[in-house]
């Protein structure tokens, strides 16, 4: 069943909508939620929808519980190629929780989270940007970390970064979840624009494993979950352009390098000459790595997750 | 008056970026301000170069008042304004969501703590701010709920209203917050307009700062004494939210006073013409705010009004 969760007139007959497919089958009150598109450049999770509600839909008779997906939560911007909000310029993951008496978008927000509100668990699942590619992660406030962490490892995937507790990061869809106890879980994987298929096969992998050990699914279960390196048994490195060029990869995304090794070269097209080289000041893990070429001076370049931390 | 150049970087192709500060006067940093941050802030850019503009004949007619230093930073982000864009040109990020800056991050973070390593230690901080929903102010000084708030020094500026909100979460990345935590006294000024030249509010705003500075003894130019402001909370703004979309008719503006029952505006059917919903003002008041684009979304804002 596909609900409207939001109907607002734009100015000139259409409607904003923001809708929600349910799929249901047993007795069992165990709900989950799978939200995506909360920044309209992040296509990685449609693959994910897709294929979770093919699966499902295929299966039907092994589900014990709720599973809603939510695949557009800025239906604008996954629609237009606009990361934030069409017309409004603001990135949608800084509005949260939202305002029942606000603006459009405050009491869209507000609505959505009262929605997703009582979810056994929520995955909000994100694609970096257009500028770098990201393994397959959960990303989890260190503060929820207890709770969430036996959970993200059930999710197939590479890496678990369990970040700071920011203010400016309270204003997200998953802080604001977490405040009022409904768990969510970020996951970041693949690049902005683009679907990596074999990334979106291993989080619904992922997902129907966690399902099946929250007893919300007795399908069949891949017996190959990947155990991810958690953050907190080390130190993550960000590598950033001391000056601005056009980058020249060296290695390739997810491997493991040594100290010392390059990981790319900054160079002037102008002159054929190379401007900097960037090695790894670890031994580590590049679970981040920039693709898109032209940087100016500060650009993320890349981030490397080191056991031994210096 | 000094011009010196703050901050500059190289781009890969585009004429280096460089963050230019006009400085007047020598000895205690007593008031820096700062203008667009954001590439839409014309009319932020415009009232600071009027500030320099009267700064530089004030100082020309010696009345710059010795013991102090003002710095201006008219532009902090022309690389979006002269590409139409309203972030930061390559990765759409936010200057004003990156304070006080890292100067190893990220590139807007950078420019953050180029910015704020230059006007931090001043008494005074005062940025020519911009609301991020399109419409239009009265202009008015606002202040954050820090604690570290001194109203009665907002009230200088003779504006008609000084708003005390309290911050949001975001908040914490914006220059007037970090300016107050690190002990300048910090004001946002709003005149009116972001995209647009409005010359009446534009001068209303640089009309107020500087006669914040002949109140605070920085220049001795003499103005009229502007209005004893009136303190307001967010709570104190009654808002009008669109129970339709359509085409904006505006009948009243930012500033007009209104009574209870006035019609305020209305929205058009796009395709007929028709009136969807007639706007009446639920107060008596004078309007904070008015969106005045010409299309208007269901649910939005469309007037603050303070009440009377
Ligand atoms: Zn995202």
């Amino acid at each position: 069943m596909i609900k409207t969760i939001i109907s607002e007139g734009l100015p000139v007959d259409e409607q904003l909508l923001i809708r929600k497919k349910t799929i249901r089958n047993g007795n069992g009150n165990k709900r989950i939620c799978i939200v995506t598109g909360t920044h309209g450049d992040e296509l990685e999770g449609q693959y994910v929808c897709f294929e979770l509600i093919r699966r499902l839909n295929e299966n039907r008779a092994f589900l014990d519980g709720t599973v809603d997906v939510y695949p557009a939560l800025n239906p604008l911007g996954v629609d237009s190629v606009t990361r934030g909000i069409p017309t409004f310029d603001l990135d949608m993951n800084r509005i949260f929780p939202g305002d029942p008496n606000g603006h459009l978008i405050e009491h869209t927000a507000y609505k959505i989270i009262q929605d997703l509100k009582g979810a056994d668990m929520v995955i909000d699942i994100h694609a970096s940007n257009i500028f770098l590619r990201e393994m397959p992660q959960a990303r989890i406030n260190v503060k929820m970390s207890a709770k969430l962490i036996p959970f993200a490892k059930m999710l197939n995937l590479d890496f678990i970064w369990i970040h700071d507790a920011a203010t400016v990061l309270e204003s997200t869809l998953a802080h604001s979840l977490n405040v009022i106890k409904t768990p969510t879980i970020v996951v970041e994987m693949g690049i902005g624009m683009r679907i990596t298929r074999d990334y979106g096969n291993r989080l619904v992998d992922g997902i129907l494993n966690m399902m099946h050990k929250m007893g919300m699914w007795n399908g069949p279960v891949t017996k190959h979950i990947s155990k991810p390196e958690i953050s907190n048994r080390g130190e993550v490195f960000f590598m950033n352009a001391d000056v601005s060029g056009i980058i020249i990869p060296s290695v390739s995304h997810s491997v493991d390098v040594r100290k010392g090794d390059l990981l790319c070269q900054i160079v002037d097209p102008f002159e054929g000459t190379t401007l900097q080289n960037v090695l790894s000041p670890v031994d580590g893990l590049v679970f981040t790595l920039r693709t898109y070429p032209v940087v100016y001076e500060g650009s993320l370049i890349a981030r490397i997750y080191s056991e031994k931390p210096g | 008056m000094k011009e010196e150049i703050l901050f500059t970087m190289k781009s890969p192709y585009r004429d280096d970026f460089k963050i230019h500060g006009f400085r007047f006067g020598e000895g205690e940093k007593t008031i820096a301000i700062v203008g667009a941050m954001r590439g839409d802030e014309v009319q932020q850019q415009f009232v600071c170069s009027q500030i320099v503009k009267n700064l530089i004949e004030i100082e020309e007619a010696g009345k710059l008042i010795a013991g102090h230093e003002i710095l201006v930073i008219p532009s902090a982000n022309h690389f979006s304004m002269n590409i139409n864009k309203r972030f930061w040109a390559m990765d759409n990020t936010d200057i004003n969501r990156m304070f006080p800056g890292y100067d190893k991050g990220e590139t807007t973070q950078r420019i953050a703590a180029a910015i704020f390593e230059h006007v931090k230690d001043y008494k005074y901080g005062i940025q020519l701010a911009s609301f991020y929903m399109p419409g239009e102010f009265i202009p008015h000084v606002r202040m954050m709920d820090t604690g570290f708030q001194n109203i009665k020094l907002a009230k200088k500026f003779g504006l008609p209203y000084v708003l005390i909100r309290k911050p949001k979460p975001y908040d914490t990345t914006v220059l007037n917050y970090n300016w107050q935590i690190f002990g300048t006294q910090a004001f946002s000024i709003y005149s009116g307009d972001t995209d647009t030249i409005n010359k009446d509010t534009a001068k209303t705003a640089w009309t107020s700062i500087l006669r914040f500075m002949n109140n605070m003894k920085i220049i001795s130019q003499n103005k009229h004494e502007g209005h004893s402001s009136y303190i307001l909370k967010d709570s104190d703004l009654e808002t009008i939210i669109s129970n339709q979309s359509g085409i904006l008719y505006a009948l009243k503006g930012a500033g007009d006073e209104i009574k209870a029952g006035d019609l305020l505006a209305k929205i058009l059917d796009p395709f007929t013409g028709e009136t969807r919903s007639s706007i009446l003002a639920p107060t008596d008041g004078t309007i904070f705010f008015a969106h005045h684009k010409p299309l208007i979304h269901q649910s939005t804002v469309m007037f603050k009004i303070v009440r009377f």
